[in-house]
């Protein structure tokens, strides 16, 4: 009686997490889709602990309590700009669960472990653990722990390769001979170590495909957990964050024209010699803080093209005064996102959000495009490659075939930016060197703010009397 | 090849499918909260976890299985929490 209720209640679970997902595609109703897992997530683990012959709940209340208090706090009070980085650590926390139950589980049964089962928990703990350590090293690099560049050395992609390989090879032959108890804990080492150097030559500019491939790791890994405890309800949970995972790194693979092979494997960040030897003598026009107030004031739209470096400056409120100030003067303010912006998927959305500018304000990439070409002004804060017309007619360009926002078909480009120093790719942005864009140089939080301030002190920056033509910006 | 893993597959196949297709939906806008609702979600490993710590059958699985219900109960918790809250900052004007 007791078991068809909880099996019943795990059937209610898994469709509670389908519609949370369904429920997740429109903003109006997404909050509902959080509730509906919450529930599904309820019904699961008091089903859970009404069925299991529970010795002691002393460990169980032990790690529940634990893992609240680690959770809680991260869930209210983690800022917005760490989002990418708490992503990748719950990626962690994920994996490591799957890898732990899988090794538990192993030792349980070995050597009578079936071989399908040990197919699976083979696959538990090879990506349980990969994702692990993998996820770690997304966090440190993420956090600033570690250095955000690729760390790269020769024959690299060899001694992954094989360490991958050794460690899968070892995997088939405990699938082969399950009482090889003393051979597990080698599995677990490789992976671990693989999982290392797998991340390590990835750097910041394309952590949004891996974290969406560490994702779909995980959730593959709580799939394989299921299959070993013969649970749909995990295999099913596991299957919605692998295929949600494997979607959102082809979305952004795409969204920089590389394929998965090349993201893992390519370390993107080595191309740097070229034609940057040219670049000191090609001339860049700059503007003030007022200058770029009188030109927003005297346009009729701007799109707003935000970047990693708006997050890193913690910039979003200062874009949202600007917003406002230039709304204010009856000027259509727009925000297009390049689906790769920031570091992880989304993730220039949220901050957006969290500044309080409505949603119906941030185009996509396919919307942006027509929109920027009938704009007057395009203010891009903190952002470089994802604008780098060079990516549409150069082909010796490393970024070409990228999708890329085309600010330089607005009327005026503005640029804010610290330096003129290339972005991620090391690849020179010609957008800068344009006769119709102006560089700001300065920290893009307090620029921004300045130009607000201009904007506000009304007398000083005129009403809009003409359209901004590109030539009547100073030099 | 037992019964129980037939179905498995089976479930695997039409949940990764249904997976798909629900989550090709979701608008890019939201693409950050869905990482963190799909990650909650696959929490759900919290009840291998559970049976594993609840159980006590060698002191190493109790072991294993406290640290696991540790890690995702972190996620359940933390993840839905955040979830929402990056929700609500989502408005229209």
């Amino acid at each position: 009686m007791l078991d068809a209720a909880v099996s019943l209640a795990y059937v209610v679970a898994a469709g509670l997490f389908v519609l949370a997902l369904k429920w997740l595609s429109a903003p109006a109703t997404a909050r509902h889709g959080v509730l509906a897992g919450e529930i599904g997530m309820f019904l699961a683990i008091i089903g859970t602990l009404l069925r299991t012959h529970v010795a002691s709940y002393q460990w169980i209340v032990v790690g529940v309590v634990l893992g609240s208090a680690i959770g809680t706090p991260m869930g209210l009070f983690m800022p917005m700009t760490a989002v990418p980085q708490r992503t990748a650590l719950s990626h962690a926390f994920g994996a490591l669960a799957a890898a732990l139950v899988g090794t538990g589980e192993y030792y349980l049964q070995a050597p009578r472990v079936g071989t399908f089962t040990m197919t699976a928990l083979a696959v538990e703990v090879l990506l349980g653990s990969l994702t692990f350590t993998g996820s770690l090293m997304a966090f440190g690099k993420l956090q600033g722990l570690l250095p955000g560049r690729p760390i790269t050395y020769r024959g690299q992609n060899v001694m992954n390769l094989s360490l991958l390989a050794a460690a899968v090879a070892l995997a088939a032959l405990v699938v082969a001979r399950p009482g090889l108890t003393m051979l597990f804990p080698l599995i677990v080492a490789l992976a671990l170590v693989f999982g290392v150097l797998l991340v390590i030559p990835i750097g910041g500019a394309d952590m949004p495909t891996v974290i969406s491939l560490l994702n779909s790791y995980a959730g593959l890994s709580a799939a394989a957990m299921g299959f070993v405890l013969s649970n749909d309800l995990l295999i099913i949970a596991g299957a919605l964050d692998g295929s949600s995972g494997f979607i959102l790194s082809m979305i952004m693979c795409r969204a920089m024209n590389r394929s998965f092979s090349n993201v893992l494997f390519g370390a993107f960040g080595r191309v740097k010699e070229g034609p940057a030897a040219a670049a000191p003598e090609k001339p860049v026009r700059s503007a003030t803080p007022e200058e770029a107030a009188s030109i927003l004031a005297a346009a009729r739209s701007v799109i707003v093209v935000p970047g990693y470096g708006m997050a890193v400056a913690q910039a979003q409120h200062q874009v949202r005064e600007l917003y406002d100030a230039i709304t204010r003067r009856g000027v259509d303010v727009k925000f297009a996102i390049h689906p790769v912006a920031g570091r992880m998927p989304g993730h220039m959305n949220v901050l957006l959000a969290e500044a309080d500018i409505p949603y119906d304000r941030l185009l996509g990439l396919e919307d942006a495009n027509p929109a920027l070409a009938e704009a007057d002004v395009a203010l891009v804060v903190g952002a470089n490659d994802i604008t780098n017309p060079a990516a549409r007619h150069d082909r010796t360009s490393p970024i070409y075939g990228m999708p890329i926002l085309d600010v330089d078909r607005a009327g005026v480009v503005m640029v804010i930016k610290r330096s003129m120093r290339p972005g991620f790719a090391g690849i020179e942005n010609e957008l800068y060197y344009l006769d119709k864009t102006l560089m700001l140089f300065g920290d893009a939080k307090a620029f921004v703010a300045e130009i607000t301030k201009e904007l506000a002190e009304g007398g000083r920056v005129p009403a809009p009397a003409a359209r901004p033509e590109p030539a009547a910006a100073r030099r | 090849m037992p019964a129980g893993l037939m179905t498995g597959l089976y479930v695997f196949m039409l949940a990764t499918f249904l997976g798909f297709e629900v989550i090709r939906r979701v608008s890019p806008l939201l693409h950050t909260p869905l990482m963190s609702l799909t990650n909650a979600i696959s929490a759900i490993a919290v009840i291998g976890s559970l049976v594993m710590a609840g159980e006590q059958r060698t002191g190493l699985s109790t072991l294993l299985g406290t640290l696991a219900v540790t890690a995702s109960m972190t996620n359940v918790v933390g993840g839905f929490l955040i979830t929402d809250r990056m929700l609500r900052m989502f408005k229209r004007k």
